[in-house]
């Protein structure tokens, strides 16, 4: 008798189960659409449509170069005549982004620029700290005229979609890995599909592996879409090029293989597709508006943030930013990798208790 | 006729659901080369009797052999010899026939040209429809060219006319001689007599789990006829059936 090949099981269960979820307009709206109308909509907003309210202290010498600079980005609205405690006020709710202060440096002809950001708005704080450090750095400004002066925290110097896009995407591989799996191994089931493998020589391993590959080679494929659109389209920053883009993808993989482990335990939890929904909108809603998918989890109140902490997307999404903009290496976000990879082991060890199989 | 060499042999077959014992110490031999009916009344224990033998329900007790291969030991060894259409099975979504068929090529490690496959079951028309769009009779058809895949040796047929219109239903009966004729065991089960007495080479009934009777169709009706029994009306030389045949042409329907 011809020995049998695992091997050949599992790719014809993956080129199968790849051309279903293609076909799968659910797959291809949730993995695809749903990110790039985010992605659309923050990049955008991101872009030209963004300005940042520098408020001008009172008493700040405002006809300088500095200033004269600072309005030519035609980015910054500048925000003058308000007392300090208006100023105050606006800065604690984030409506005014920033406050700048410029005095003539004693003895000497140049300038001596205060900037202070404020943490109810630290995007933009952040865009008009890149914005100052062009100037200044470019020498546009030399040290002669103008030296800088920062304080508060420090804001990271991204773009908007530098930002949103690593969120989007690591929505866009939960919301696959979560959905895709849970749907397709209770209708599979359910519909009696399993049973009819399981009356060929194919093993389960093979089954699990087979519908693995195809929604890890799908999620990818969807991942590369986001990041070319984002890098092409809306200026995502990728520091290595190519390099990034490979580690992303790593990070990516890691990702839905860890988020496909909610997907087995709600395929045998749930009693019927309809229940699939609200169940996979437990696990992934919260991780959407507490992983730092659209805020900083530092903007949260105190008493979330254990819980940001706590959830596996926080760690993707930062891992995914911290790669992408900072240029780190995967060794360097191993820290945040580890902690995804425990909570792959916890997933599992519940999956591997409550998948059905009939 | 004497040397029959049994290639699936059942002993003492019993499967209980919880307290409900559905199949109760069934024996019986399957011999190569023919074809063997089950039947019986709704709720039996065919479908039960014959998914165990299938290797995709655990039995209670007893003892099941199928060309060899012990359903306890060696259940792999079984599936690679046997081809299975079920009561009620689904297909993998979104996938059409050609598809579907590669697909069940990849999980057996079978080798064959899947146009071929449909041909035999008379659905290359189909070939890039999906099966949700199949009516009845074609759906069936499918599922017997995903039994053949494999060249198995023995395919199992769970009501596989069910539903189908009188020439689909014959012009099946012609495939599974074809298949039979081909060197292939069948075990079939069906609510048809007609269909079990033209099919069977040999019928079991079954009853409660238990075997009532098994012989071939003639023997069977002999022994009736021998006890006493005579048909209340004395039956015309054609019946419904055969009208319905002579209108509506012999080929099969879409
Ligand atoms: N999974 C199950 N759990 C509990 N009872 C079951 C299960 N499957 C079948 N039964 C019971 O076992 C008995 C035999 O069922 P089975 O499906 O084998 O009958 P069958 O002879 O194939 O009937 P039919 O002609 O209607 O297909 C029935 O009473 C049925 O209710
Ligand atoms: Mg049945």
């Amino acid at each position: 008798m011809k020995k049998y090949n695992n091997l050949t099981a599992t790719l014809a269960l993956a080129k199968a189960s790849f051309r279903s979820i293609m076909r799968s307009p659910s797959a291809v709206v949730f993995t695809l659409a749903f990110p790039l109308i985010f992605i659309l909509v923050f990049g955008f907003l991101g872009g030209g449509g963004t300005y940042i309210d520098v408020g001008v202290t009172p008493g700040s010498d405002v006809s300088n170069p500095v200033m004269g600079m600072l309005e030519k980005t035609g980015m910054i609205r500048l925000v003058k005549d308000k007392s300090k405690a208006e100023f105050d006020k606006l800065l604690e709710k984030g409506n005014v982004d920033a406050m700048i202060d410029v005095h003539k440096k004693v003895n000497s002809a140049a300038y001596s620029v205060n900037v202070v950001y404020t943490s109810a708005s630290r995007d933009k704080g952040g865009i008009l700290k890149s914005v100052l450090n062009n100037i200044f750095y470019d020498k546009t400004l030399k040290p002669t005229v103008a030296e800088i002066k920062e304080s508060t925290v420090k804001g990271r110097e991204y773009k908007t979609i530098d930002f949103i896009l690593p969120g989007q995407l690591g929505f866009s591989l939960l919301s696959t890995g979560v959905f895709g799996t849970a749907f397709v191994f209770l209708s599979l089931r359910q519909t009696l599909v399993i049973k009819r493998f399981f009356a060929t020589p194919v093993r389960r391993s093979s089954i699990v592996i087979g519908e693995g590959i195809a929604r890890i080679g799908f999620a990818l494929i969807g991942a590369l879409f986001i990041i070319l659109i984002g890098h092409f389209f809306f200026g995502f920053t990728l520091v290595h090029g190519a390099l990034t883009v490979v580690n992303m993808l790593i990070l990516a993989t890691l990702g839905v293989i860890v988020f496909m482990g909610f997907g087995f335990i709600i395929s045998g939890i749930a009693k019927n597709e309809s229940m699939v929904p609200p169940i996979s909108n437990i696990i992934t809603l919260p991780q959407f508006l507490l992983s730092g998918t659209f805020f900083s989890i530092e903007a949260f109140p105190n008493w979330l943030q254990p819980i940001s902490t706590a959830l596996p997307l926080t760690y993707l999404n930062d891992a995914m930013r911290k790669v992408a903009f900072e240029g780190l290496g995967l060794w360097d976000v191993k820290f945040q990798i580890m902690i995804l990879l425990l909570w792959g082991i916890g997933i599992y060890a519940v999956a591997v208790k409550v998948f059905k199989w009939e | 006729m004497e040397t029959k060499k049994a290639i699936i042999s059942v002993k003492d077959l019993v499967k209980k659901y919880d307290d409900f014992v559905a199949v109760q110490g069934l024996s019986f031999e399957v011999y190569e080369h023919e074809i063997f009916g089950l039947l019986g009344p709704n709720g039996a224990g065919k479908t039960t009797t014959l998914e165990i033998i299938e290797t995709l329900r655990d039995k209670t007790s007893g003892e099941i052999i199928v060309d060899g291969f012990s359903v306890d030991k060696q259940p792999q060894d079984i599936k690679q010899i046997i081809g299975v259409q079920l009561q009620a099975a689904g297909y993998y979504p979104n996938l059409n026939l050609i598809e579907l068929i590669e697909l069940f090529a990849g999980l057996y490690g079978a080798n064959i040209k899947p146009m071929e496959m449909l041909e035999k079951v008379n659905l290359q028309d189909k070939a890039k429809a999906k099966y949700k769009a199949l009516s009845g009779g074609q759906k069936q058809r499918f599922s017997i060219a995903t039994t053949l895949i494999n060249q198995p040796k023995i395919i199992f047929l769970d009501e596989p006319t069910t539903g189908l219109d009188p020439q689909a239903r014959r012009n099946l009966w012609d495939l599974i001689i074809e298949i039979r004729n081909a060197g292939t065991t069948v075990v079939i089960t069906t609510h048809y007599m007609d269909e079990a007495e033209q099919l069977c080479d040999r019928v079991a009934f079954v009853e409660r789990g238990q075997i009532i009777a098994l012989d071939t169709p003639d023997n069977l009706i002999d022994k009736l006829i021998n006890s006493g029994f005579e048909r209340k009306k004395e039956v015309k030389k054609a019946n419904l059936e055969d009208v319905f045949i002579n209108l509506t042409g012999q080929e099969w329907r879409e």
